[in-house]
């Protein structure tokens, strides 16, 4: 299990994060710079927060109050880094066994390298040059180099940035399935909220510096809780609201009253609704809508769309629908279902 | 013919190679990590004898090592005389050389991609064994340049030594002292094999950098 509780200040920007992982992969989602990566090598110790405590399995790797601060060498944390880091003057083997090197006995050695290279198939590739490898090999190589040490907390920083898009989501399939097997916590950033969808069992939500919220994955998606979260999570329309009463919000920009299915409390900021949700037959929550553009994508349609009664001044917005449902002509009404409501609260709240 | 000055100056330059080597390095890698202002400050010092005239150099030199200034009296006392000796002259090589060394090295450890050395900590690898075996090996084309060059100024190097080291023959004469010698004696044809022999092994020098620099670039380009 690994406690988190540490704050960093670097020129204007504040890293606060509080989060507590246990077995299983733990995603950090959020957009360029907003302090995962940064949390990743204070869990590493490779950067140095200016107060708090991170514990892993009860063993304290950093506490500023009792001055205890590991180096990373006796942390026992993986780290699989963005460009994998295989150091270019080593072959396949060596890379993968120079965290064993004051290690004497030769055939343990020899036991653990087959070990990984089976794992994570790199048989037959030991004696390569690493800038030989494919991107894929190269991060197979990575892992292998990492999981030989056995560390007992895995941090994956943007595993799959560095990859093609077929093959990244080939990739995904065959590391989550190895994970699974390694039984150990890991914790992975990532800026792709597909990416972290298809890994990890729980997920936080990270902008500038702090985790907005963090629960399961699913449940992350479901309910973003705030207006940062709903966009790390790729919602597209976002609307200042106001309570009307539990169940009904009123939506002044875009001059309609929406119908909730969760209570919504007091302190509401915002609603959003995620661009698939909305539905030419859904009945509740229907109102008059105006086309006002058009995007085409290979299997979709991005409709542009105002309410009849909207500000002209505000933004447009957008419909997703795949084509093959699409209607034929633009709907003159829309409907969203109440629990396609997404309440947006305040980031203090947290 | 009297080949001391070639041994005197190989000796010498070889000397004086191997302490910039491991000075350059060193206060190149730990330069890089200082704050700022310290840094621009240090770069300046370190950096001084490339760009002053090798006779101030040497005037400096007998200003701290003269045998009647204190740290050269002290130093007498235990022995060590860098006035008027070939020792004198492994100093003032190495201080003319030093900065060549420690601009090329600190270049290419400013190249260096960190996060190797990040990798190599969470693998549990000492900052030993991460200096040695990552990023030197990592830098090797500029700490390869920078010792050759070093190498080929403090073989060459004259102005700093006639200062301090002076003419001595069989004592502390080298290549570029004996043609000055020689030339100003009247004895060009002397001066001339001199100068041949100079040529010959500044071609040699240049001719392994280049070598080397393509086995590099083969191995570069094999990375990308």
């Amino acid at each position: 299990m690994l406690e988190v509780k540490i704050e960093k200040k670097v020129g204007s920007f504040h890293l606060r994060v509080d989060i507590q992982t246990k077995e299983g992969i733990t995603g950090i989602l959020g957009p360029s710079g907003c302090g995962k990566s940064m949390t990743l090598r204070c869990i590493a110790g490779i950067e140095t927060p200016d107060t708090g405590r991170i514990v892993l399995d009860g063993v304290t790797l950093f506490d500023s109050e009792k001055k205890i601060n590991l180096p990373p060498q006796k942390r026992r944390v993986g780290y699989l880094f963005q460009n994998y880091a295989l150091f270019p003057n080593m072959n396949v083997e060596k890379n993968i066994l120079c965290g064993l090197h004051h290690l004497k006995d030769k055939a343990e050695k020899q036991k653990r390298l087959l070990e990984v290279a089976e794992l994570l198939q790199l048989q037959g590739l030991e004696k390569q040059k690493v800038n030989q490898l494919s991107g894929g090999q190269q991060q197979r190589v990575a892992l292998a180099r990492i999981l030989v040490n056995q560390p007992k907390l895995l941090l994956l920083d943007e595993p799959f940035s560095a990859l093609d898009a077929h093959l990244s989501s080939k990739l995904q399939i065959e590391v989550k399935a190895l994970l699974r097997e390694y039984a150990r916590p890991v914790l992975m950033v990532t800026h792709n909220r597909n990416e972290g969808y298809h890994m990890c069992e729980q997920m936080a939500l990270m902008g500038e510096g702090k985790i907005l919220t963090h629960k399961g994955t699913k449940e992350v998606f479901a309910s973003p809780e705030t207006i940062t979260g709903a966009l790390i999570t790729g919602c597209k329309n976002i609307a200042a609201a106001k309570k009307c009463s539990d169940y009904e919000v009123e939506v002044p920009e875009w001059g309609i009253r929406l119908e909730t299915k969760e209570a919504v409390r007091e302190d509401l900021q915002a609603i959003g609704i995620r661009a698939h949700y909305f539905g030419p037959k859904v009945k509740s929550n229907r109102y008059s809508v105006q086309q006002t553009g058009m995007m085409e994508e290979p299997f979709e349609w991005i409709i542009q769309f105002k309410y009849v009664d909207q500000n002209p001044q505000s933004k447009d917005l957008w419909w997703r629908i795949p084509k093959d449902r699409f209607p034929g002509e633009m709907p003159e009404e829309l409907g969203i279902s109440p629990v396609n409501v997404l309440c947006l609260y305040s980031e203090a709240e947290k | 013919m009297d080949w001391f000055p070639l041994g005197n100056s190989l000796r010498i330059a070889l000397l004086s190679s191997v302490i910039v080597f491991f000075l350059g390095i060193f206060a190149a890698y730990y330069i890089a990590k200082l704050p700022k202002i310290i840094k621009g400050v240090l770069d300046v010092i370190l950096t001084l004898p490339l760009v002053l005239p090798p006779t101030v150099v040497g005037y400096f030199l007998l200003l701290l090592l003269g045998v009647n200034r204190p740290l050269g009296q002290l130093l007498k006392e235990q022995g060590i005389q860098f006035v008027m000796t070939w020792q004198g002259g492994v100093i003032t090589a190495s201080v003319v050389a030093f900065p060549l060394m420690y601009r090329t090295a600190r270049g290419a450890f400013e190249s260096f991609d960190e996060t190797l050395s990040y990798s190599g900590q969470t693998l549990g690898l000492s900052n030993t064994y991460i200096f040695w075996r990552i990023r030197m090996p990592y830098c090797r084309q500029g700490i390869i340049a920078g010792s050759v060059l070093a190498f080929a100024r403090a073989l060459g190097e004259y102005g700093a030594t006639s200062m301090l080291v002076g003419y001595t023959p069989g004592k502390t004469a080298t290549i570029s002292t004996t043609v000055y010698q020689l030339w100003r004696t009247g004895d060009n044809a002397g001066a001339t094999k001199w100068v041949l022999l100079n040529l010959a092994i500044s071609a040699v020098v240049l001719l392994i950098v280049n070598i080397m620099e393509k086995g590099q670039n083969d191995w570069r380009r094999a990375k990308c």
